[in-house]
């Protein structure tokens, strides 16, 4: 999969889960760029994510990943 | 509403939690985990079905600190309900802690009843919906845990169990079965090591919205919202095949065909209708036609005598799905329609307001799974006069049919030799008051719900007046069918606390019956005034002018009063049992 298939996806997955006010996601997004993205949305995030793309994140990379750009990395490994 | 179907997943319902809602039923969550996500499903769920709840989440682990302090945050909410969530992982924790293990699940079983006394001490009339655990094989001792009365397994599954015995002799607390909902989906399904281990989540996300179900299945059946009435299908729905067509040895039924599914399907039934599910009938088919397979054929589970009602003919759905409900005199909203049909489920739902259509699959192997997942027959209560209620309504329909040959309806009335007792709460018939106090919505005037430990206390209270009625004619007894509380103002005037009564002895006579007796009742005991309230609801509208009907006088806003000095008597047919 395209790393552009999966920013388009993620975007999808953000936007359900926080809104239309959800900026354009880049490698550099961070929790803190997202309105709502708390520990609680974490979870949520990591399980829609993993749904979507039918893979599983692992703890380390729930706990450890800094910003969306790393998240499509470790997607891009999984799928 | 028709709350049958596939759920949204949790991330919708975690979009719908953000809808205001105004007012509605008052639902407080805590558990020994984080429970904000569940919080959030039931939220959303709520908004997702129609009902309007407000849920008030206690933080992470506060179960001890929110109960046992009554000027908790939690009491200052006023939950209506509390769901209480336990996750198994920390049981396995205080389990791995514990010294004396064989006793390890009656002294958990001891401080969770704390915890149940400590919330009803504090909200009396509210109602605890407590979580059972979903099962943990620690495979410390592999297969051998059963052999094993110190092993967590042997103590998870003695405390499940021990937990059900606890609540039978709490009847304002009711278990969700979070057991066999993992059962049902699968350990890897209900839980996810890594969600639990970051968030103290002990249940997936995707798992959250069927557990939203649950409790709320659990809530409305509290709430007297019951399902009371299947009405069946026949051809291709109880057998496979056409009876018109196949006739009477091709229809698929027991060892022929797929017959094997039908036969459990209608053994389901069957066991629905001991528990007190009415069964219905009602098929597009020439009558005696549809009877043959439940008179003639040896292998059908069912019988002519399971069906309250049965109706064949050629006319439309809704409009015999209506006259069931007028003859057996329930609302639509207790009705689950059952047809194999597309067509005749979507007529159905577009013309009969109300009513739940389950979407049954096109397998008939799936109808009996697919049917105990959708659990539209939750219920909050059960006693012995359900499995006569089949019995009850048939000779209901007995009546409706004299009715419609009798010449006046006072003529029917005088040939029915009605007969009724009237008496004061008593132990034996608490069970029956307090369902009847829990189920009726529609003749209910001030829909005040009691448990039985509540019935008691009334029953014991001297300055309370407690009258339950019964009724019988020739077709057959109705048993219990009216519940008055008096509760005592001062020494010359009586409040009507609760009137209640149930919609198949409407119209008979038993109202004016009632009234007559709680007036000559209550004047007797000194009373000089009865003063009497109207608390509307959405189902109880037939009621809201029945006091001034019977001779009170209306005060207006719902109040109305009555001199037992000047009060005439409003006729009856019915006369006294000796």
């Amino acid at each position: 999969m395209e790393r552009e298939e999966i920013f388009s996806a993620l975007q999808e997955i953000f936007e359900g889960l926080f809104g239309e006010g959800v900026p354009t996601l880049t490698d550099e997004t961070t929790a803190q760029d997202v309105d709502g993205w708390d520990s609680l949305m974490h979870i949520t995030m990591i399980s829609e994510v993993e749904n979507r793309f039918d893979m599983r994140f692992s703890m380390k990379d729930v706990i450890g990943m800094k910003n969306v750009g790393e998240m499509v990395d470790l997607i891009e490994e999984n799928v | 509403m028709d709350r049958s179907g596939a759920l949204p997943g949790f991330a919708k319902l975690n979009q719908l939690a953000r809808t205001p809602v105004e007012g509605g039923v008052r639902l407080a969550v805590a558990g020994d985990c984080a429970t904000q996500h569940i919080a959030a499903a039931l939220r959303g769920y709520g908004v997702y079905t129609d009902f309007p709840m407000q849920v008030f989440d206690a933080d992470y682990d506060q179960v001890r600190a929110q109960l046992t302090d009554p000027d908790s945050e939690l009491y200052g909410f006023d939950p209506a309900f509390l769901l209480l969530v336990f996750s198994v992982e920390r049981l396995w924790a205080d389990y791995c802690a514990c010294e004396q293990r064989e006793q390890f699940a009656e002294q958990k079983l001891a401080e969770i009843e704390l915890y149940w006394n400590a919330f009803h001490d504090r909200l009396p009339g509210a109602k605890l919906l407590q979580c059972n655990y979903p099962e943990l094989d620690d495979r410390v001792f592999g297969n051998f845990a059963l052999k094993v009365r110190s092993s967590f397994l042997y103590q998870l599954r003695l405390l499940n169990l021990r937990l059900c015995d606890l609540a039978m002799a709490h009847p304002g607390v009711f278990l969700i079965d979070l057991c066999a909902l993992q059962s049902r989906v699968g350990r890897d399904q209900f839980f996810n090591s890594k969600i639990y281990y970051v968030g103290k989540l002990p249940i997936h996300t995707n798992c959250l919205p069927l557990v939203a179900k649950e409790v709320l299945d659990v809530i409305h059946a509290v709430r007297g919202e019951i399902k009371k009435v299947a009405v069946l299908d026949l051809d291709n729905t109880l057998w496979g095949g056409v009876i018109g067509d196949d006739g009477l040895a091709g229809i698929q039924i027991g060892e022929l065909g797929l017959g094997h599914a039908f036969t459990e399907f209608q053994a389901w039934l069957k066991e629905l209708k001991k528990r007190g599910v009415l069964l219905a009938v009602c098929s597009k088919n020439t009558e005696s036609t549809a009877r043959e397979p439940f008179e003639k054929h040896p292998e059908m589970v069912l019988r002519m005598e399971d069906f309250s009602i049965f109706v064949a003919n050629w006319e439309d759905k809704a409009g015999n799905i209506r006259m069931i409900r007028d003859t057996l005199n329930l609302g639509m909203d207790s009705f689950v329609f059952i047809d194999d049909n597309p067509f005749e489920r979507e007529l159905v739902r577009s013309l009969v307001p109300g009513i739940t259509v389950p979407e049954l699959p096109d397998d008939p192997a799936e109808y009996v799974k697919y049917l105990r997942e959708q659990n539209l027959f939750e219920t909050a209560s059960y006693s012995e006069a359900d499995a006569s209620r089949t019995a009850q309504y048939q000779q209901e329909v007995g009546r409706v049919q004299a009715q419609r040959q009798a010449g006046s309806f006072d003529d029917y009335l005088q040939s029915l030799d009605m007969t009724a007792q009237a008496k004061p709460f008593d132990s034996f018939h608490y069970p029956r008051i307090a369902q009847l106090t829990q189920r009726s919505n529609q003749f209910n005037l001030r829909t005040v719900r009691y448990t039985e430990d509540e019935i008691r206390a009334a029953a014991e209270d001297p300055d309370a007046l407690t009258l339950y009625f019964t009724l019988k004619d020739k077709f057959g007894d109705y048993g219990l069918i009216s519940v008055v509380i008096g509760r005592k103002q001062d020494d010359r005037t009586l409040f009507v606390d609760t009137w209640l009564m149930s919609c198949r002895v409407l119209k008979r006579g038993m109202e004016e019956f009632i009234i007559n007796t709680l007036v000559k009742t209550a004047a007797e005991q000194g009373f000089t005034t009865i003063r009497a309230e109207y608390l509307p609801t959405a189902k109880n509208a037939m009621v809201k002018d029945i006091y001034e009907t019977l001779g009170f006088t209306a005060l207006g806003d719902g109040q109305f009063v009555c001199d037992t000095r000047s009060f005439r008597e409003n006729k009856t047919r019915i006369k006294m049992e000796d």
